[in-house]
């Protein structure tokens, strides 16, 4: 079946183009072909899934090489040794990638239909699903660095026609053009990442790369600059310290399609390309030291950002952040850990966004301010948000408990300075987690509605997408129980890139991190109740009573000032490309000008001196070349112009008679 | 005679004999004038498919190949044929000559006059296409010549209302270059250990180090000159938008098209081959001239408020990727250039095609005056401007991406007489800004889209009674989106062709 997981990305393709020509006419406006294509993908990607992972399975068993197939063709030559080609490559990585995608996108898909419903650009916006869904899966079965990069920068302009999506008002192209420029700002980073790895490798081919770095043959410099310049690449699409900045802005867009942004496509790509190069990066421990350290940052940093907001999409983009700096940090040491919680992440993350929506399509509003009390009157929603919080809070047995413990033990094994450091941020980031989500859940749920109108559940096709995510958030941290027993069955080996990476980095668990980590989130938690318990809004929200630390965390650290108002707007637009046009125009333009004249100039003192000495035979010659261009010139104005055209065709037809004669 | 040796001089000739044709018609049958335009270019069309259809693609070398005596007394032969390198914008011309005799039936600037115009039009194909068929200096010089009159005409009769300034700028600019890059053809005769105007044999002679160091730095200077105005490069580039913005749509898009294309061409035909040491001297040089031209470009388009302007200064961005392929002196570097050619005669053929429709409905190109909204007003147009705008831009999967990203990575490995010469890790640098360039050039087509296609129309807009793309519109436009699309994944189509010739010019005349 792995040979046909190409069909994984061509089907949202196909429904892509059959949505954007002819759903206009369908009778629900393109959606069902949307929603049954991704269906179709999702039972494919169970059918990979099962065969890559009872394979892998099984090669742990007897000691067997990991799972592997790659099937490829050559686009083009660009040169007569090398090539760009277009090949998938099926192993456990992908498959579990085409798992989170296809099934976060099927829910984001039929979420859609209730959400969007009515919506004047509604096949417009599920064609755009479909297209963003195809982008990010051709990113995840890429077999080469030059295709991943092609999904990857569709992926982005996908993320730019979402974000925009409602584009008659000018805070939302902002803020896509922001999305878009400022992960196209670490693309920089990725174009000359890939480009230095095919010349230190010769190839973009992924498999060939990794068995380069096995063989050891290659210039250790020139691929430390190439991985730490791809890092640059993925710090602007994972949105990890400092090009974070796009992400809280890109809620400008429609809830479900943060839903899939956030959870299974575009911001995993960063970090999906780390996971993908991992034996690359592994060889290399500069890089690796990066990766953890702008993670363990990324992770502290957006999680105190996410305390100050009032905007409930706000707090839950924050966390995103937060959530990938763990998933980069992790990759700093421990593939497994890594991985494992973005795939546990993708799911309680989406449900927190629908159910997200779900409330601000109750409330009207975005703002938790204007919310309170919707417990009573929107059980379903209540319900699994409040799963989707407790799996994002590493409340044990959930999701996000065994994956983000994971990652601590394994920084803790790791040790030194990186490793301890993403422990205790780690520790601590998880903490304030749990605090900003206890915030949510009583702002939004406790108390009484403080807003306007009547809030109401949502319909089925909204609350049925959060029920179906909140199985995996409930359970699914289980596939990979930290159990020398278990673990040749679980996650770690089906998902796993080489035997050998397998059996030398075992998952164990450590019952003092548990420990700790728990007390710290229950002290979290703790806190949290004592605060909001009475739902403090405005004023009277502790968080905003903090004076100078608010107002740094209000002010997002002055980043989006820094960026946009003065980099983006006054440095370049304003100063750099001003200035490039008044060099254009009052400089080189002024000499070519001066040049020009001053040979006009020249030839009139010329003639002038020519004239005054009387030499009539020049006097006579210029005097009549100036007559005919004279004559020549009043012709053009004149508009007689097919006479001269006609003329002008005689004298070339004439001229080359002449040449050819003589 | 056989239809291999006449193919080439009947394609290229054919227009030149419409545009005579036509000047016979009529005045009172002006209108025919379009008619005869259109069979004429369709024919050409046909004819130069019909050459790429018999073209064996895996062979290396010319073909089509006619070589016979012109000027016997001077050795100028008339030496025309066709090969991997050349194909690709031979054709391209007559698609984009065709592409306008359909559009010039939904619309010819002010004055009108039909006849005149497409005579003119017809004339300029025959130039065009002549650039890259011949392979003798003289011939060559004369079809560049033959090019820089019509365009002259167009730009000074049916321009905006700085149209004089503008053509006189165009003209005297390239002429300018031309004299200097007549002159180092003619050293090149004289120089020849057997003097010939012969562009093969000349390479030969190049490649078995014929010509001194300093004779080759003298040449190459002058050829430069006469090249990189064509292009233009840096900072060789400012007749660029006013001849631009001033001219009328066809000649807009023929000058984007193709005309500047001939300059790139030259490079690889001509400067690079026969002087092989002087092009490994000045590599640098252009390398950094068309760094910089990629970020100023996108800077000065920053700052534009008027559209067609913008489209002029991207421009001298793209050209730049163009050029940073050619400095690399790599097979890779040189298939990104033509590549990159195509794509942006395509794309940005489309982008003036469009900026002359958005003219004529709103009957101003101020950014600001169309004041947003355009895919409410004009849904169809909107999304192909902002289609093309993406393409243009270098997203993956459309045609502008293959030839910037190709040529960023020729230029992180240039060719190994480069990195002997120590030029590595400028090229290095390079890389890195021309990266940072395609930042800046999302930039300002993403803040043109915002302004131009989102946002609520302006109310005055409403009852303009703006209408949307018309058939003759689709018509002249279909191709060129449809291309646009197609290059992306099918990349083959050009590469497939040029690499065979590629890798024989830089081998065999470079050792690169």
């Amino acid at each position: 079946m792995s040979q046909v997981a190409w069909l994984i990305p061509a089907l949202p393709a196909a429904s892509a183009l059959a949505i954007i020509f002819f759903g206009k006419r369908m009778p629900k406006g393109g959606a069902e072909v949307g929603i049954l294509s991704l269906a179709i993908a999702f039972v494919l990607a169970v059918v990979v899934a099962i065969e890559v992972f009872s394979a892998n399975v099984a090669a742990v068993a007897d000691g067997g090489e990991a799972f592997l197939t790659t099937v490829g063709v050559e686009l083009f030559p660009i040169s007569a040794e090398a090539g760009i080609n277009a090949g998938i490559r099926i192993d456990g990585l992908s498959a579990m990638m085409f798992l989170l995608v296809t099934f976060v996108s099927l829910m984001v898909h039929i979420y859609s239909l209730g959400y969007m419903a009515g919506e004047e650009r509604f096949t417009w916006y599920f064609g755009l699903l479909s297209l963003f869904t195809m982008s990010m899966l051709i990113l995840v079965v890429a077999d080469n660095l030059m295709l991943l990069l092609v999904g990857w920068e569709l992926v982005g302009v996908c993320s730019f026609l979402l974000i925009g999506f409602w584009w008659e008002q000018k805070s939302n192209s902002n803020a896509a053009i922001k999305a878009f420029l400022t992960t196209k700002s670490g693309d920089v980073g990725l174009v000359v990442g890939v480009i230095t790895l095919w010349s230190v490798f010769g190839t973009f081919d992924i498999s060939q790369i990794i068995a380069g770095v096995e063989a050891g043959a290659y210039n250790e410099g020139l691929l430390t600059f190439g991985l730490v310049a791809l890092v640059l690449g993925v710090v602007g699409k994972s949105a990890q310290f400092p090009l974070h900045t796009w992400l809280p802005d890109a809620m400008a867009g429609p809830t479900p399609v943060s839903a899939l942004i956030h959870a299974a496509t575009m911001v995993t790509a960063g970090v999906f390309l780390i996971a993908r190069l991992y034996p690359v990066y592994s060889a290399v421990p500069a890089a690796q030291a990066t990766i953890a350290v702008i993670g363990a940052i990324t992770l502290l940093m957006a999680g105190l950002l996410a305390l100050v907001q009032d905007d409930v999409k706000k707090v839950l983009a924050y966390s995103t952040i937060s959530q990938l700096g763990y998933m980069v940090a992790a990759l700093g040491f421990s593939y497994t850990a890594g991985i494992f919680h973005l795939f546990t992440h993708g799911f309680f993350k989406a449900l927190l966004f629908l159910g997200a929506g779900s409330i601000i399509h109750a409330a009207h509003s975005n703002n938790m301010s204007d919310m309170g009390g919707l417990a009573k009157v929107m059980p379903r929603t209540f319900y699994t948000f409040l799963i989707g919080s407790l799996a994002l809070m590493a409340v044990p047995p959930l999701a996000g408990f065994w994956s983000k413990d994971e990652i601590l033990v394994e920084a803790a094994a790791a040790g030194a300075y990186t490793g301890n450091l993403v422990l205790v941020l780690g520790a601590i980031g998880g903490a304030i987690t749990v605090f900003y989500m206890t915030r949510v859940l009583y702002l939004v749920f406790a108390g009484e509605f403080r807003g306007y109108g009547h809030p109401h559940e949502s319909p089925q096709t909204m609350t049925a997408p959060p029920v179906a995510l909140a199985v995996p958030s409930l359970f699914i941290g289980l596939i990979n129980l930290p159990l020398p027993a278990f673990q040749p069955y679980a996650f770690s080996a089906w998902t796993m890139f080489s035997t050998e990476y397998w059996v030398t980095h075992p998952i164990e668990f450590s019952p003092l991190i548990a420990f700790v980590a728990v007390t710290l989130a229950a002290a979290g938690f703790v806190v949290g109740r004592l605060m909001y318990r009475d739902a403090p809004v405005g004023d009277a929200d502790p968080m905003l009573r903090l004076g100078l630390p608010t107002r740094i965390l209000q002010e997002k650290y002055y980043l989006d000032r820094l960026y946009t108002d003065l980099i983006t707007l006054t440095l370049v637009r304003d100063k750099l490309g001003a200035a490039s046009v008044w060099l254009n125009d009052r400089v080189i333009d002024r000499i070519v000008y001066l040049a020009g004249a001053g040979t006009v100039g020249f030839g009139r003192g010329l003639y002038d001196v020519a004239d005054q000495k009387g030499i009539d035979g020049l006097v006579n010659g210029v005097g009549q070349s100036t007559r005919w261009s004279g004559g020549r010139l009043r012709l053009a104005q004149s508009g007689n112009v097919q006479l001269y055209a006609g003329a002008m065709l005689a004298g070339v037809v004439v001229l080359a008679v002449v040449f050819a004669v003589g | 005679m056989t239809w291999e040796e006449l193919a080439i001089t009947v394609t290229v000739f054919l227009p030149l004999l419409g545009a005579a044709i036509i000047t016979f018609v009529p005045r009172r049958h002006e209108e025919s004038a379009k008619s005869i335009a259109l069979i004429v270019s369709l024919a050409a069309f046909v004819l130069s498919l019909a050459i790429l259809a018999g073209y064996d693609w895996g062979a290396r070398g010319i073909q089509f190949q006619l070589n016979v005596s012109w000027i016997e007394a001077a050795g100028i032969n008339y030496h025309v044929g066709i090969d991997g390198i050349s194909l690709p914008l031979f054709v391209l011309s007559y698609l984009l000559t065709f592409l306008c005799a359909v559009y010039s039936y939904h619309h010819i600037e002010e004055p009108g006059r039909p006849k005149a115009f497409l005579a003119l039009m017809l004339m300029l194909q025959t130039g065009m296409a002549g650039c890259f068929i011949a392979f003798d200096l003289i011939l060559f010089f004369v079809f560049w010549e033959l090019v820089l009159v019509p365009m002259y005409f167009m730009i000074g009769i049916w321009g905006g209302p700085n149209r004089q300034y503008a053509a006189v700028k165009f003209f005297l600019y390239t002429l300018f270059g031309s004299v200097f890059m007549l002159v180092a053809f003619l050293a090149l005769y004289f120089a020849a250990p057997e003097r010939t105007f012969d562009i093969l044999a000349l390479q030969q002679m190049g490649a078995a180090g014929e010509f001194t160091a300093n004779f080759q730095r003298l040449a190459f200077a002058a050829i430069f000159l006469g090249f990189a105005i064509k292009v233009p490069m840096w900072p060789f580039h400012t007749w660029l938008p006013d001849a631009h913005t001033e001219a009328p749509t066809v000649g807009s898009v023929l000058l984007a098209g193709i005309l500047l294309k001939m300059g790139t061409y030259g490079f690889i035909r001509i400067a690079l081959p026969i002087l092989p040491d002087a092009a490994v001297e000045y590599a640098p040089i252009i390398g950094v001239l068309a760094v910089i031209a990629i970020i100023y470009g996108a800077l000065c388009c920053l700052a534009q408020t008027d559209l067609k302007r913008l489209i002029a200064f991207s421009s001298v961005g793209h050209m730049g990727f163009v050029m940073l392929g050619i400095a690399t002196l790599t097979p890779i570097g040189i298939n990104a250039a033509i590549f990159g050619m195509v794509a942006h005669g395509v794309i940005t053929g489309m982008l003036f095609f469009l900026a002359g429709s958005i003219k004529e409905r709103y009957h101003t190109r101020e950014i600001a005056e169309i004041g947003g909204g355009m895919v409410k007003t004009m849904p169809k147009m909107g999304v192909v401007l902002g289609l093309t705008a993406v393409a243009s831009l270098g997203l993956p999967g459309l045609a502008g991406f293959w030839g910037e990203i190709l040529a960023l990575l020729a230029a992180f490995n240039p060719a190994p007489s480069l990195v002997d010469a120590g030029y590595l890790t400028l090229f290095r640098v390079l890389v890195v800004f021309g990266a940072v360039g395609t930042v800046l050039t999302a930039g300002y087509f993403l803040y043109m889209m915002q302004r131009v296609l989102m946002g609520e129309p302006p109310e005055r807009w409403s009852e303009a009674g703006l209408r949307d793309i018309s058939p003759i519109e689709w018509g002249a436009w279909m191709p060129l989106i449809v291309l646009t699309v197609l290059l992306g994944p099918a990349a083959f189509l050009v590469t497939g062709m040029t690499t065979p010739d590629v890798t024989t010019i830089m081998t065999t005349f470079l050792g690169g």
